[in-house]
């Protein structure tokens, strides 16, 4: 599955970082802990966290994530969306709450 | 192959830019086509050193030398200093401010997740007097890549 299959299967909103939605899913990780994820996330992974800043781009890049998604309504700030923008790497929005939202992944094959 | 060092300067507070020494160490080993297991190892100290200095550490320098045998990142800033380094090696423990634990920083986990994935952490520190952090990675050469 790729980024861009994930935000068409599941309604979500693609924010910044549209040029990397070809990236390949193949996982998925809930943190809102930025060591925490450094330290479990898995490579491809899709990451689902309420974190908004612009570090979070950072840490996909260096565990090398398929997408981020910013759940509960959360909204990237500005910088977080010029710096997906530039890495490539997508940032999607939901309005619905972590754990709803990686039960249906996690349902729908993204394990 | 001769030892190839880089340094990088990182600033305190300095969010716009945090994580991008360790970024450009991450995309230099793979041009390098070191161990993919080891860069992922390397991208997670090189990242919370970097994020130390930026949150805790006031202006410092991170270094890496890439040897045949070894990878060595050297991290240190001008600091406050760690009063405990045992303390601090506790998983768990941190100074870091409200703002910081916002942000998700500051959870305790950031020297313990160094400490685990270096094959050597040394750690020298005395308040008012910075902090310098020294991790080794060996690379085993029939390591597949």
């Amino acid at each position: 599955m790729q980024a861009a299959d994930l935000a068409a299967q599941f309604n979500l909103t693609v924010v910044a970082g549209k040029k990397g939605l070809e990236r390949t899913v193949s996982g998925g990780h809930c943190g809102d802990l930025l060591s925490e994820v450094m330290a479990n996330a898995p490579v491809g992974c899709v990451w689902l966290t309420i974190q908004v800043h612009q570090n979070i781009i950072a840490v996909a890049l260096l565990k090398e994530m398929a997408a981020i998604i910013l759940t509960g309504g959360n909204r990237p700030d500005e910088e977080t969306m010029a710096k997906a923008d530039a890495e490539k790497i997508p940032v999607m929005v939901s309005d619905q709450r972590t754990y709803g939202l990686a039960g249906q992944l996690y349902s729908a094959g993204v394990v | 192959m001769s030892s190839l060092k880089k340094s990088f300067n990182v600033r305190c507070r300095d969010f716009i830019h945090a994580g991008e020494a360790s970024i450009s160490v991450q995309q230099l080993l793979k041009q390098m086509h070191i161990d993919p297991v080891l860069i992922r190892r390397i991208a997670i100290c090189g990242y919370e050193g970097e994020m130390n200095v930026v949150m805790h550490g006031g202006d410092g320098i991170y270094c890496v030398e890439i040897n045949t045998d070894r990878i060595v990142l050297d991290i240190s800033d001008k600091g406050p200093g760690i009063a405990d380094i045992a303390k601090a090696m506790e998983k768990g423990f941190s100074t870091a401010s409200d703002e910081y634990r916002e942000m998700g920083f500051g959870a305790g986990m950031g020297l313990p997740n160094m400490k685990k994935n270096a094959d050597e952490m040394i750690v020298e520190s005395e308040p008012g007097c910075g902090t310098r952090v020294r991790m080794s990675f060996i690379i085993k050469q029939s390591t597949p890549t």
